[in-house]
């Protein structure tokens, strides 16, 4: 097993690698760093160290199985394809093409053939098609099996999902059942040039840092996706590919979907939107959201906010922001009222733009803010209202 | 019924802070607490045992030692049992080795009906672990179940948040589901159940009290690894604008224009 590794020797017990550690997993005892049980051997501590005092010694696995092909899970509700999948393609046929490799999209569903034909445009270059009535809608067990069998089948290399809702589900599920690794909701993807290797990089703690993660001897290479981080693919009708069939498998069902539901006045669909105007404790009151909204209209977005007015009872918490409520990467945040406390960067820091409004200017938003307004909402919105209507 | 709640220990986020000169995270005298959405966990379980009238909650948790402090809590909550795995060869798991060895936990705990899991660990934000775990029981989950409509010995039935909206699931016993934070309001401990966790028994089983597989543990048993572990920029050159409000919008309503 590998393990991290003190030369006592060269620790002069400076405690720069306890300061690093983002786990608090070492203590400086008699000066010398101790590691203790909490490691989770990421590394962090090797790069810390002024002294070349730390090695990280990575167990040798033994080498990966043969597979080829990059896959993308090309999720779909009520027969409409996710907007991620479309970003999927994107990265996936960079991926494929720096391997080599085909791109393959994995669709599951009914009376499915066109929106497969429309997956080549996007650049895949093989759809395995699953068309079933029964498949009509997402089923944790029905998919999970199906996607296992056909990844026992052909050996994907790489196997990408969204990391919404249904990815987030099936991921897990089937890198359980054919015993591989799975990152979750990458917001990078690379390719090794040293030795081919899926490089994955996600944020952890709530964004506070980042780590590449690699899944060495297992295959497929799962990771899921955040939607909104990469480039959709362009549509290119002339493209060719294969459709392959997929077979139903054979399953005893003990869930099933009783129903479906679309809640149109919570119709917030956070995730997707490409501009949030986002309220925290600042806005003082439940009337003043409707200031929030007029701009969110002005500007085609839709509102959020932070735990803080969700807790009010301002807004309802499907517009919360943050660790315990959605993750987001629009184009647009303004943050409005918001101090920009940990748990609310969390699920909005990685937005393409971030404009902050706030009285305060130590606020801490200000420093994840691209453009910041220091002062008050009160005014400023109104006065940008009345400019956007110009 | 046995319901098992999984429960992790977490350092609390609210005290971990940004140091803006290096941008990396403070950890001093962070305390460790229960992970938030395991709070919520703990509560469904509590309630739908009382709703059944019957049964018991135990609260399972793979970590290091002082997890106990945390399984403490939860049995002053009102958690019947508290089992902590806990043995240097779990360390450095990723989410499939984690859900391997509560998978093996889980089994020796006997029948159950029930498992509740968080949406998600707030340290590693991974949400994996309880499908995971449920695949590897080979059991039906559901995952972000923001209300459980009804409960008996056979099913159960959830509502299950969606990005559009959410989804009515049923699902036969024995299942697991995750839950999300709107599915309840966790109570506080009772100074009964303060003073019964105190002098509670809490069990530990190392690997030798498990039936496992020695490879599928730990860092070995692990097909993830981390390779990199860095801080992303965060301080940004961030633009101030200056002036009266309306000097402000007007600047402002420019750059928005631009971007959208
Ligand atoms: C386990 C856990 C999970 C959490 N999860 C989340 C989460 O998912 N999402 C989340 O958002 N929070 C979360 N929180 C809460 C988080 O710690 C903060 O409490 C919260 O984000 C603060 O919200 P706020 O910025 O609206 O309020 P405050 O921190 O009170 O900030 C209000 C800001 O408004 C400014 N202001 C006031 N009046 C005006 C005005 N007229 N004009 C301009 N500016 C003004 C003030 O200067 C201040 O900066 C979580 C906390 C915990 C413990
Ligand atoms: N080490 C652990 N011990 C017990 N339960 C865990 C552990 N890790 C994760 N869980 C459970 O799985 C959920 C999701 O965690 P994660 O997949 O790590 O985000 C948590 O909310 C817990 O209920």
């Amino acid at each position: 097993m590998g393990g991290i590794k003190v030369d006592l020797g060269l620790c002069t017990g400076c405690s720069l690698c306890a300061k690093q550690c983002p786990f608090g997993a070492i203590e400086i005892v008699e000066k010398k760093a101790v590691i203790t049980d909490d490691c989770t051997m990421c590394g962090a501590c090797v790069d810390a160290c002024h002294f070349n005092a730390i090695t990280r010694e990575v167990a040798q696995k033994e080498a990966a199985p043969d597979s080829s092909g990059v896959w993308v899970y090309a999720e779909q509700i009520e027969g409409q394809i996710a907007f991620v999948v479309y970003e999927l393609l994107g990265e996936g046929r960079k991926l494929a093409d720096s391997k080599g490799e085909l791109l393959g999209a994995v669709l599951f569903g009914s009376e499915m053939e066109e929106a497969a034909r429309d997956l080549i445009a996007f650049g895949a270059d093989r759809v395995y098609l699953l068309d079933d009535p029964q498949f009509f809608n997402y089923h944790d067990e029905l998919y999970a099996m199906a996607l296992s069998e056909l990844i026992g089948k052909e050996h994907p290399e790489i196997l990408l999902l969204g990391a919404t809702t249904i990815g987030r589900s099936l991921g897990p599920r089937v890198s359980a059942r054919v015993g591989t690794g799975l990152t979750a909701d990458c917001t990078g993807l690379a390719i090794d040039p040293e030795n081919g290797m899926l490089l994955q990089t996600r944020p952890a703690f709530g964004g506070n840092i980042m780590a590449t993660i690699v899944c060495p001897s297992h295959r497929p290479q799962m990771a899921t996706v955040r939607p909104k981080v990469f480039q959709s693919a362009a549509r290119d009708p002339s493209r060719t590919g294969e459709i392959i069939k997929v077979e139903s498998p054979q399953v005893t069902l003990r869930s099933k979907l009783i129903e479906r539901v679309r809640e149109q006045a919570e119709n917030v669909n956070l995730q997707e939107a490409e501009v949030i105007v986002a309220g925290g404790r600042g806005l003082v009151d439940e009337k003043n959201f409707k200031l929030l909204e007029e701009l969110a209209q002005a500007l085609g977005g839709v509102v959020g906010a932070t735990r803080a007015a969700v807790d009010s009872g301002w807004i309802s918490y499907p517009h919360q922001i943050g660790q315990t409520g959605k993750t987001v990467s629009p184009k647009l945040y303004i943050a409005c009222g918001i101090s920009g406390a940990i748990q609310h960067l969390a699920g909005m820091q990685s937005a393409e733009t971030i404009i902050a409004i706030n009285k305060n200017p130590d606020a801490p938003i200000f420093q994840v803010a691209h453009c910041g307004i220091i002062g008050d909402v009160f005014e400023i919105i109104p006065a940008l209202l009345a400019e956007l209507k110009q | 019924m046995q319901i098992i709640v999984c429960l992790k220990q977490v350092p609390d986020t609210t005290e971990v802070k940004i140091n803006p000169e290096t941008n990396t995270l403070m950890r001093e005298g962070v305390q460790s607490v229960i992970n938030p959405f395991d709070m919520y966990a703990l509560e469904e379980g509590l309630r739908i045992k009382e709703s059944l009238g019957q049964g018991e909650v135990t609260v399972l948790s793979m970590g290091p030692p002082q997890v106990e402090d945390s399984l403490r809590e939860a049995l002053s909550l009102g958690a019947d049992r508290a089992v902590l795995l806990s043995d240097r060869a779990f360390a450095g798991a990723d989410s499939l080795a984690t859900a391997y060895t509560l998978s093996r936990g889980v089994a020796k705990l006997g029948e159950f009906g029930l498992i509740i899991c968080g949406k998600q660990a707030i340290d590693g934000d991974t949400a994996q672990v309880g499908p995971s775990l449920a695949e590897q029981l080979d059991i039906p989950h559901a995952t972000y179940v923001r209300k459980v409509q009804s409960v008996d010995e056979e099913k159960m039935v959830v509502e299950r948040m969606t990005e559009d909206g959410y989804e009515v699931i049923e699902l036969a016993m024995p299942t697991l589901i995750t839950v999300l934070k709107d599915i309840n309001q966790p109570r506080l401990p009772s100074l009964k159940g303060k003073l019964r966790a105190k002098k509670a028994q809490i069990e530990i089983w190392g690997k030798e009290d498990l039936d496992v597989e020695e490879e599928r543990l730990g860092l070995a048993g692990s097909p993830t690894q981390v390779v990199k572990i860095f801080t992303p920029q965060r301080a940004r050159d961030c633009r101030v604008l200056e002036g009266t409000a309306e000097e402000m919008a007007k600047v402002l309503a420019q750059e928005l224009k631009k971007i959208i």
